[in-house]
C-alpha cells in the first residue's frame, strides 16, 4: 500500500548520504540496510543483518570513539521500538556527533507488513523528546530531509533524531554483505586500524 | 588483620588498574551494589567512560561501535543482566569482538532472595552456549589475576571472555526490615 504524500525511502536515504563525506552510516536490520546498500557501497556502511535493537547503540560506541566524524544511524520503526530505552542512554551522555533517523512505514516489512505500534498510539519523535533527546523532529518533505542531511554533517550540535514517515511500498531488496567481521574491520581500516 | 591487609589495593581498585593497562575507553553498565566501587573509579576517571545503560544488550551493541571505532570496553553487570544480554551476545560471534564483561553473581552462596536464583544458576551455562569463555574468582586474592588472564585473552586473542564475580566473594545480600 503506498500514499501519495508518505516520502519515498530510497529517496530519502540516497539524500541522507550523497554527500556524506567521511561519516559512519550505520543501518537496522532489515529494509534500511538494503537502503543504504542501494545508495551505494561504502567502507564506512555498518549493515547489521541481525541484533534487532541494537542499532542505536552501536551508533553510539562509535560515535564516542570517533568524536570527530559524523555518525548517522539510519534505521525502522520495528526496530527503534525494541530498543527504545537506548534513546534515554543516548541523551544521557549527549553525543554531539550522533543522528539518528527513522524510516517509519508504521509496520513490519521484513515478516509480512504486520502493523507496528507507530501506526497506533506511539510517537517516537515524543518518545525521543522526552528521553531529552532535545533536537527531535517529524519530517515529511525531502527539503526536511536535505535539511537534516546538511545538519548531520555538524558533529558540535547533536544528538539529533528525525522520524520520516514513508510509504509503505516493498522494494525490491538490495543486498549488503552479511560477513560482519569484513563489516567491521573495513569500518576500521577506514580510520587506520590494522588486524590484530 | 594481617599487615599487608591495610596497605593492598582493593580488588575493586585491582580491576581498574587492569582495566587502565588495557586502555579500556568505554565502561558500560547496568548500575550494580557488587560493581558500585569499580563504576564509582570509572565516572571519576579521564581516560574511561562510564555509560549508564536501561538495559543490559545494550552495552553488547555499544561495544561493538567502540570497537568499529577503535575503542576496546568492559560490560560491567549482574548476573541476571546476562538473561537480557541473548540475543545481542550474537554480535560477539558476528564481529569477532574482543568482548569482555565482568559479571557480578547473585543467586548463589547464602542467597535470600529466590527470584534470583534460576537465572543466577544458568548464567555460566547460557555465557558458554553463547560462545563466551567463562572465568570464576570467588576469593578476594584471586580476582587481579583472573581478570589479568580474561583481559589479556579477550584483547589480544579477540577471545569473547565473562570473568564471574562470586556471591561469595562480594557477599551475600543483607534483607532486613
Amino acid at each position: 500500500m503506498s500514499k501519495a504524500n508518505l516520502l519515498d525511502r530510497r529517496a530519502v536515504v540516497s539524500e541522507l548520504l550523497r554527500d556524506r563525506k567521511g561519516a559512519f552510516a550505520v543501518g537496522g536490520l532489515g529494509a534500511s540496510t538494503y537502503d543504504i546498500a542501494a545508495a551505494g557501497d561504502h567502507d564506512r556502511n555498518f549493515y547489521l543483518w541481525g541484533g534487532m535493537g541494537g542499532a542505536v547503540m552501536i551508533g553510539l560506541g562509535l560515535a564516542l570513539a570517533q568524536p570527530k566524524l559524523p555518525v548517522v544511524v539510519i534505521t525502522g520503526d520495528g526496530e527503534m521500538l525494541m530498543g527504545m530505552g537506548s534513546l534515554a542512554t543516548v541523551a544521557l551522555q549527549q553525543p554531539k556527533n550522533l543522528s539518528i533517523i527513522v524510516l517509519d512505514n508504521e509496520a513490519y516489512g521484513e515478516t509480512g507488513g504486520q502493523a507496528s505500534h507507530t501506526g497506533g498510539t506511539t510517537d517516537l519523535v515524543g518518545v525521543a523528546k522526552a528521553c531529552g533527546i532535545g533536537d527531535s523532529r517529524s519530517i515529511s518533505t525531502m527539503a526536511e530531509v536535505e535539511a537534516f542531511a546538511l545538519s548531520l554533517q555538524d558533529v558540535m550540535s547533536g544528538p539529533r533524531f528525525a522520524s520520516a514517515k514513508i510509504d509503505g511500498a516493498n522494494l525490491e531488496r538490495v543486498l549488503s554483505s552479511r560477513d560482519g567481521t569484513y563489516i567491521v574491520n573495513r569500518i576500521r581500516g577506514s580510520i587506520g586500524h590494522t588486524p590484530i | 588483620m594481617h599487615a599487608r591487609a591495610d596497605t593492598a589495593a582493593s580488588w575493586p581498585e585491582e580491576i581498574f588498574s587492569i582495566l587502565q593497562r588495557f586502555e579500556v575507553r568505554q565502561v558500560p553498565y547496568v548500575p550494580d551494589a557488587g560493581h558500585s566501587e569499580l563504576i564509582e573509579r570509572v565516572l571519576g576517571s579521564s581516560s574511561m567512560r562510564g555509560i549508564a545503560l536501561t538495559t543490559e544488550e545494550e552495552g553488547v551493541a555499544l561495544l561493538a561501535g567502540a570497537w568499529a571505532g577503535g575503542q576496546r570496553g568492559v560490560l560491567l553487570m549482574q548476573s541476571s543482566g546476562v538473561g537480557n544480554c541473548i540475543n545481542m551476545l550474537s554480535l560477539v560471534q558476528i564481529f569477532r569482538l574482543p568482548f569482555l564483561t565482568l559479571v557480578t553473581m547473585r543467586g548463589e552462596w547464602g542467597e535470600f532472595n529466590p527470584w534470583q536464583v534460576p537465572m543466577g544458576s544458568n548464567t555460566q551455562g547460557i555465557l558458554e552456549l553463547s560462545g563466551i569463555k567463562v572465568l570464576r574468582a570467588s576469593r578476594p586474592d584471586e580476582v587481579r589475576e583472573v581478570v589479568e588472564a580474561g583481559a589479556a585473552q579477550a584483547y589480544n586473542a579477540c577471545t569473547p571472555t565473562a570473568v564471574l564475580l562470586s556471591q561469595r566473594l562480594i557477599g551475600a545480600k543483607v534483607f532486613t526490615k
